[in-house]
């Protein structure tokens, strides 16, 4: 190269060196397979074939919100607070959950049991608990978390709604109800068990004991007689998670749910 | 001031800071490598701190920089080579613990990072340490900020070999209300018990049982399996009437590695993440310790003890940990309030402050308004007491001392207190050969300086002297000589320390005091025995031992350097001095206030009582605060007009015509003054709508049509700064003639009393689990006046003036002076002050009695 030919540095981005020029490029050449003629002539219809195929497989179209939806069973929907056999929490309070949370949505106060109220088996259980659902991205890493299985997730995703308030969901939202044999706490362990009975499953269901206790203390519990409309009674849902289910009633009928 | 500005305009700041003290310089140094990394050390330096040093971490739980080696927990555990006698490098045959080896020249360590000798020797220690250790984790307190959690990832197997059941214990074991004992999470280190031993004195846990059985506890028969077969006999009780008791047993929470001590205040209340931590100070004592603050969501959950060599020194007693919820009691007042046909209201600010100032504008023409700022103050709070009462309501009666005061004090913090900040530090206490306590309980009325004491009386390099009329156990534990004095009587005895003295410990230790650095320590009680701070004063001058105050309350000294006594104006200023006042001028501008000293808080009351003064602004005093409470309240119902700057409702509030809320320390940053005259600055932890006094004071001067300029703490820090120190004249030292001993009838005694650590004050409120600690209220007797009284240990005894009686159980004791009966000036059940009205030093009768009290 001559002196006269070298560009003023700055035009050259500094390399020294320009690119080939357009005399020294080769020519162009599609990547495109050229087709034979019998294919060339049906191509402008070929694209029906997809759509005559799906005719006859199966309609994948989800008519929710008129129908519920259908989620595959390990959906990371909505939490909940699981209950021991005998009605007892499985939270302790401990915390790591909100520890976990990579989003900081939960929010949990641990208090002690007492013998006049023991709520989750052992010395301490979970006084608050919330969870922040404008936060929660649903991962799971709490679930993950949870030592004793209390937190875990349900497939209910429905949690929209036109309060900030009305998605931070309390721990009485949160709570599972209960199942025939349980119990409402706060009551007692079953007799002659510590926490680590309860962990290892060996407690199945309320002990008469425990039923006689809650009797004697809250004559008017009305889970005491283990009909299911005492156990629905005794654990009413949850005021946050009751409006939430207004608003998605309302949001489904909106919708033609039939 | 200085803690704001490094460069004060004025050449002395009124309360300067602090200088960092000198690095030590060590004797002699060693060399040695760590990891193949050359270190030179002072001789008699750990392993573990030189590898802390090179910033090698080497597990560890026994180690605490502050309590003896032990090796207890071996989790320490290093490859040691070091030259032999021969001179050859050689391994020492076993890894060696590496926080009781100190360093020896040439040795060679290497830890678990480049031996693998050292990390098979960790985590052996750490599986078996982890054999019996519950997986509490979850539920633990220490959860999350745990020793032993972090340190089983960073040096443990990742998985358990050990497939048996681990040992289990009842638990929790309540070793006191607040110290509950998870016996199974302990690993042994002895933390807790060396603290005990080293530090308080105090045994209140111990090792026992041998073996894998090993545990940590107070001697409980029914928890060791005896079945009621007691060894050795039953544990002896100790004057706080439980087993065992410490004013510092929080101390061992912090200090414990795992989560084997808990406090029951703090249990299951929250976790390390979701704490904030703010450094501060705590306001209970004029020790100034650092603390830290844990708050969650605007609430404070704990306190802990913040690290301060020069001051606590990483303890802390445990009302300055465990006391603070009086700052978010119910009765918080959180509006202003005045009165409307005889009731209080919530008004605005604006309706509060208008209605302060029309009522002060008319008690000032009236006849003055006295102010009574209490001695719990900041000094920035303290400072605007002291400018408003001189510039807005032009007076010097302004008084912060809510206590037993006399003339004789107000000359005397004058003269030897006002001004003179660092004079005497906890360094200087340290290194005196001797003490000697005056009218001063170190353990009951400091806390931190009962701990500062006992160091260099372990080590032996002290001796310390109590004129008291009783050994507490305190004094007993510093293996303080007694000269026993009744109350009142102590100028007598100080001025009896001559040489040659009649009395051969009075002799002793007027020789001992001779030695240079010997210091007398002067309590606020003394301001009750005629003559005795002269006395002090005197005795200082004769032997040349340098002399300090040491108050209770955490704005006495504070106070006093901002000027909120009759006699003296900002920095030690006295009022007569024209050249003070001219000083003072240059900043505040013209001041209408007579240059003559103002009436104490005695006379303040006096003429509020007598129509004298027409109002009073008060701060935060309490009516038992004062020897007779039903005076002040009497006083305080007779006053034209009073304003009340409080915190929580109180009896001063109920009577107040307009109340304003102030924010305690937790919601205001501020400055504390320390009894060394140490200022203490301390920044706000909790987001507030409360504002501190100063920020009232200077609304409320606005009102009033003057400009204070104290809205901001900068702007008072800039005018403390501009105001700076005074080198002029003094107070006069005192000079009063020590009273002729009180003479004693029969079926009488002079009382003697001093305010417990933990007692009944409003600051102590809704810490039940504290309360729990606190000494058993009994009437302390020698054994001559109990025969001549005709009490019985473990009797009880009624002890009565002609405004009321207490009945108290009855303990006879040895090392107590003759006709004296000691009671709790504030117990929970004793209230000396508010039951008899009486001051130590006064006559009271005391009978027998057939009451059943508890024992």
């Amino acid at each position: 190269m001559t002196e006269q030919n070298v560009p003023p540095a700055g035009m050259t981005g500094g390399t020294g060196q320009a690119g080939p020029t357009p005399d020294q490029m080769p020519p162009y050449v599609s990547a495109i397979p050229r087709r034979g003629a019998v294919s060339s002539f049906f191509a402008p219809v070929a694209g029906f074939g997809v759509s005559l195929g799906n005719m006859f497989k199966p309609m994948v179209t989800e008519e929710y919100p008129r129908e519920p939806a259908n989620v595959k069973p390990r959906f990371h929907g909505r939490h909940q607070l699981n209950r021991y056999p005998d009605g007892l929490e499985k939270c302790i309070g401990c915390e790591l959950c909100a520890w976990a949370c990579p989003a900081d949505a939960i929010y949990v106060e641990a208090a002690d049991n007492t013998d006049d109220e023991q709520y989750s088996p052992g010395e301490r259980y979970g006084r608050v608990y919330q969870i922040n659902y404008l936060r929660c991205i649903l991962c799971g890493m709490c679930i993950e978390a949870c030592p004793t299985r209390a937190l875990t997730m349900t497939n209910d995703f429905e949690l929209a709604g036109p309060t900030r308030a009305g998605l931070i969901w309390e721990k009485q939202d949160l709570l599972v109800g209960l199942a025939p044999g349980m119990l409402a706490p706060p009551h007692p362990m079953v007799e002659g068990t510590k926490d680590t009975e309860y962990y290892r499953g060996e407690v199945d269901q309320a002990t008469d004991a425990q039923r006689a206790w809650v009797r004697q203390h809250r004559p008017d519990d009305p889970s005491s007689d283990g009909t299911p409309q005492g156990l629905a009674a005794a654990v009413p849902v949850g005021a946050t998670r009751a409006a939430q289910q207004r608003t998605t009633a309302a949001a489904r009928r909106e919708g033609g749910a039939r | 001031m200085t803690i704001t500005s490094p460069t004060p305009r004025a050449g002395v700041p009124l309360v300067p800071a602090a200088p960092v003290p000198d690095a030590l310089v060590p004797a002699a140094t060693v060399t040695l490598t760590v990891d193949g990394l050359p270190i030179t050390v002072p001789k008699g330096t750990l392993v573990v701190r030189a590898a802390e040093q090179l910033g090698i971490a080497i597990p560890r739980f026994c180690d605490h920089p502050l309590l003896a080696p032990v090796g207890a927990c071996r989790q320490c555990l290093v490859e040691v080579w070091a030259p032999g006698r021969d001179g050859n490098l050689a391994k020492m045959p076993k890894p060696q613990p590496s926080c009781a080896v100190e360093c020896t020249e040439g040795m060679q360590v290497r830890t678990q990072l480049t031996s693998d000798e050292a990390d098979r020797a960790q985590h052996g220690v750490m599986e078996l340490l982890l054999a019996n250790h519950p997986l509490d984790c979850p539920i633990c307190d220490k959860g999350g900020e745990c020793p032993l959690q972090n340190q089983a990832m960073s040096n443990g197997r990742t998985d358990s070999r050990l497939l048996d059941v681990k040992r289990t214990y009842v638990k929790p074991v309540n070793v006191s209300t607040q110290i509950l004992l998870d016996r199974e999470r302990c690993i042994l280190c002895q933390r807790c018990t060396r603290f005990c031993e080293q530090i308080s004195g105090d045994k209140f846990v111990d090792l026992q049982m041998r073996g894998a059985r090993q545990q940590i506890g107070g001697f409980d028969t029914g928890l060791l399996d005896f079945a009621g077969d007691t060894p050795v006999g039953p544990a002896a009780a100790d004057e706080s009437g439980h087993q065992f008791a410490s004013y510092f047993s929080g101390n061992t929470v912090q200090i414990c590695p795992v989560g084997a001590l808990t406090s029951a205040s703090y249990r299951f209340r929250s976790r390390p993440f979701d704490l904030v931590s703010t450094p501060s100070v705590a306001e209970h004592d004029a020790m100034g310790s650092m603390i830290r603050i844990d708050h969650r969501r605007g609430k404070v959950l704990r306190r802990l003890a913040g690290d301060d060599p020069q001051v606590n020194a990483e303890w802390l007693t445990d009302k300055d940990r465990f006391a603070f919820r009086w700052q978010t009691a119910d009765d918080r007042i959180t509006t202003p309030l005045v009165r409307r046909d005889g009731e209080l209201v919530p008004v605005s600010w604006v309706e509060a402050l208008d209605t302060a100032a029309a009522g002060l504008r008319q008690a000032r023409s009236a006849g003055g308004v006295g102010v009574l700022p209490g001695g719990r103050l900041t000094l920035e709070d303290a400072y605007a007491y002291a400018k408003f009462a001189r510039v807005v309501l032009g007076t010097n009666d302004v008084d912060h001392r809510a206590r037993v005061t006399s003339d004789e004090e107000t000359a005397f913090l004058g003269h030897q207190v006002a001004g003179r900040t660092l004079d005497v530090t906890f360094a200087d206490l340290v290194a005196a050969p001797h003490v000697v306590l005056v009218g001063l309980e170190p353990e009951e009325e400091g806390g931190i300086l009962y701990l500062r004491l006992r160091q260099p009386v372990l080590a032996g390099s002290m001796t310390v002297t109590q004129v008291a009329p009783v050994a507490s156990p305190g004094a007993r534990r510093l293996a303080a000589t007694l000269v026993p004095a009744a109350p009142g009587t102590e100028a007598e005895v100080l001025d009896g320390i001559v040489t040659p003295a009649d009395d051969a410990t009075l002799a002793q230790v007027a020789e001992r005091l001779a030695a240079p650095g010997a210091v007398i320590l002067v309590g606020e009680r003394l301001a009750g025995a005629p003559g005795a701070l002269s006395a002090a004063l005197r005795l200082a001058r004769r032997s040349g031992a340098r002399l300090a105050w040491v108050p209770r309350r955490a704005g006495e000294r504070g106070a006093i350097e901002a000027g909120t006594l009759p006699n003296l104006l900002p920095g030690g200023r006295p009022v007569t001095d024209p050249a003070a006042w001219a000083q003072i001028a240059e900043v505040w501008g013209p001041v209408d206030a007579p240059q003559r000293t103002g009436r104490p808080v005695a006379e303040i009351l006096a003429a509020a009582w007598g129509g004298e003064l027409a109002g009073l602004v008060v701060g935060g005093l309490c009516p038992d605060d004062l020897p007779d409470p039903a005076a002040v309240r009497h006083a305080l119902d007779q006053v034209g007009f009073l304003v009340s700057l409080e915190v929580r409702r109180s009896e001063v509030t109920d009577r107040a015509d307009v109340v304003f809320p102030v924010a305690p320390p937790v919601e205001k940053p501020g400055t504390f003054v320390t009894w060394e005259g140490r200022p203490r600055p301390f920044p706000q932890a909790l987001t507030s709508t409360q504002i501190p006094d100063h920020r009232v004071l200077d609304r409320l001067a606005s009102a009033l049509d003057c400009r204070l300029g104290l809205g901001t703490l900068t702007a008072v820090h800039d005018e403390l700064d501009r105001l700076g120190g005074w080198s002029g004249s003094r107070v006069a030292a005192p000079d009063v003639a020590p009273a002729a001993a009180p003479t004693v009838e029969a079926g009488h005694a002079v009382l003697a009393s001093w305010r417990l650590l933990l007692d009944a004050g409003r600051g102590q409120d809704g810490e039940e689990f504290l309360a729990g600690t606190a000494r058993r209220t009994t009437a302390l007797v020698s054994a001559a006046t109990a025969a001549a009284l005709g009490l019985t240990d473990g009797g009880a005894a009624q002890v009565s003036t002609k405004r009321g009686a207490l009945t108290v159980p009855v303990r006879v004791v040895d090392q107590m002076a003759d006709h004296v009966v000691w009671l709790p000036t504030n117990a929970r059940d004793c209230r000396v002050h508010e039951t008899l009205a009486a001051v130590p030093g006064d006559i009271v009768a005391v009978t027998v009695s057939d009451e059943e009290v508890r024992a």
